[in-house]
């Protein structure tokens, strides 16, 4: 019986020490995610946040209704991208559209809409007319990237698709594969270029230069994955669309208030 | 061990390490870390200068006009959609002054007539609009405001009034018979003015016993043509007795 008890007593000891050093790990296992929570908070406090792509998703948001046809995005385009000033090189550009009486729909765009729209010849005979701004579409499943012979071109973790202008040929696969017209050949260069969400701007938390200037809002830049973007009151509040949406590329540019006859 | 398999794993060994070689010296530095591209490019586009400062580096310092511009009609419109692209300026102001639009033609980008442009949207006939004169002389671009409110119903209802005025109800002011929101004048098709509903509202001044001078015509409610209303037969912006 005494010996019995001896043996609990000494057992005992001998889970309190286990357990105490158990605990102790416990304690500093603990106290790893909050150190890294720490460095997070310091790092957000002083402003010196790397930008983590994995954490984005773009996409903008473009309401038909809105757009005046000023051309004010595609200046903006040309000078922050130093895009070429000839009117055929456009990152993003504007598109009248004329739908008459008889069916028939005439698209122009002189000079990316930049100076003006031409005055209409006659208005007798218009059954509905629009602008339309267009851009590169930042597909999910961009054909530009699945025919670059040397994967110069590719799509980033936060969904934008972007040129390599080193790597790049200038073989002009790309432009004939994008359905939507949305890239060129810069002739100082002799590569591939289109636009890039201003990917430059986007990850110091800029908005697009078209974006920016645009005076009416039809223009909306942000994440796609996060309840404070402005694109998700867009995307709940309108009947949004995509750019030929049978061609299965998934286009991150969304369409309010689309009309059947844009392209 | 046997020697077919010593001489087996010594060709894989040449062939991994072959491999190896193969891969470090084909493959772009910098390629594969984030996905199937160099890192280096994005890199590369990120070190693409910034034209375009936004709006915020501008109110820093011109307050007053950011103030102003924030709560007038312009406000969505942003400084550098007119005034171009800022970064420069931001760093250097003097050395590298703003451009001002001025032209008739900059304004009309926006505001000249297209029927492509939304209904609604403020647009003028950059032809006929007070030609030659400069748009910011009537308009402040900051703070632009609609034309005047109308004083005067005949503004917008100059045939009406016209024709009112060789009537004999000249002397009756358009909102005797028209109630209109004062509204109206800013929004003339959101607040409507209103129009008589029925044959008693004539009737108040033209029934058999209404009050008034001795001189107004007076018809009997019940039995002039009671299955109409009065204006389906009179004008009332242009009276007169009917055969």
């Amino acid at each position: 019986m005494e010996e019995g008890k001896q043996h609990r007593a000494e057992s005992g000891e001998k889970i309190s020490e286990e357990r105490r050093t158990f605990l102790h790990t416990c304690l500093l296992a603990a106290s790893l995610p909050l150190l890294a929570l720490w460095a997070k908070v310091v790092a957000w406090a002083s402003g010196e946040a790397p930008y983590e792509p994995r954490e984005h998703y773009y996409g903008m948001g473009v309401d038909v209704d809105r757009c005046i046809g000023c051309g004010r995005c595609a200046e903006a385009c040309k000078r922050e991208n130093d895009v070429p000033r000839e009117p055929f090189y456009f990152r993003t550009w504007v598109e009248r559209y004329v739908v008459s009486s008889d069916g028939e729909t005439k698209v122009d765009s002189p000079d990316g809409g930049i100076a003006g729209f031409p005055a209409t010849v006659s208005e007798k005979g218009i059954l509905r007319t629009f602008f339309v701004p267009k851009l590169c579409n930042h597909c999910a499943k961009p054909p530009c990237v699945q025919v670059c012979p040397v994967g110069a071109t590719f799509s980033t973790e936060d969904g934008v698709v972007l040129v390599d202008k080193e790597y790049c040929i200038g073989c002009r696969y790309c432009i004939q594969a994008c359905p939507y017209g949305a890239r060129f050949l810069d002739p100082r260069t002799r590569t591939a270029d289109k636009c890039t969400f201003c990917y430059h701007r986007a990850v110091r938390g800029l908005l697009p230069a078209c974006v920016e200037v645009c005076p009416t809002g039809a223009r909306m830049f942000g994440e796609l994955r996060q309840r404070s973007s402005p694109l998700v009151p867009f995307m709940r509040l309108s009947k949004v669309q995509v750019l030929k949406p049978h061609l299965n590329t998934e286009p991150k540019v969304y369409y309010a208030n689309l009309d059947r006859e844009v392209r | 061990m046997p020697q077919q398999l010593t001489r087996l794993l010594l060709i894989f060994a040449v062939l991994a390490s072959g491999l190896a070689l193969a891969r470090h010296l084909l493959l772009p530095e910098t390629f594969g870390e984030r996905g199937y591209y160099r890192t280096a490019a994005v890199e590369g586009i990120l070190k693409q200068p910034i034209m375009y400062a936004g709006r915020e580096r501008c109110a820093l310092c011109h307050t007053q006009i950011a103030t102003a511009h924030a709560n007038a009609r312009h406000q969505s419109v942003a400084c550098e959609a007119c005034h171009g692209p800022a970064a420069a300026h931001t760093e250097a102001p003097t050395d590298n002054p703003l451009p001002v639009p001025r032209e008739r033609g900059y304004c009309s980008l926006c505001h000249g007539y297209d029927p492509s442009r939304p209904t609604g949207f403020p647009q003028i006939d950059p032809v006929a609009h007070n030609p030659l004169q400069a748009c910011v002389s009537c308009h402040n671009p900051h703070q632009p405001e609609p034309p005047h409110i109308p004083e005067e119903c005949s503004v917008c209802h100059g045939a009406i009034a016209r024709t009112k005025a060789v009537s004999v109800h000249v002397l009756l002011p358009c909102t005797r018979c028209h109630t209109t929101p004062r509204k109206h004048k800013i929004t003339p098709r959101v607040a409507r003015a209103d129009k008589p509903q029925s044959r008693e509202f004539c009737g108040s001044c033209h029934a058999v016993d209404a009050r008034g001078p001795k001189e107004t015509p007076r018809v009997d409610l019940e039995t002039h043509h009671r299955r109409y209303l009065c204006w389906q037969c009179h004008d009332p912006h242009h009276p007169r007795e009917l055969d």
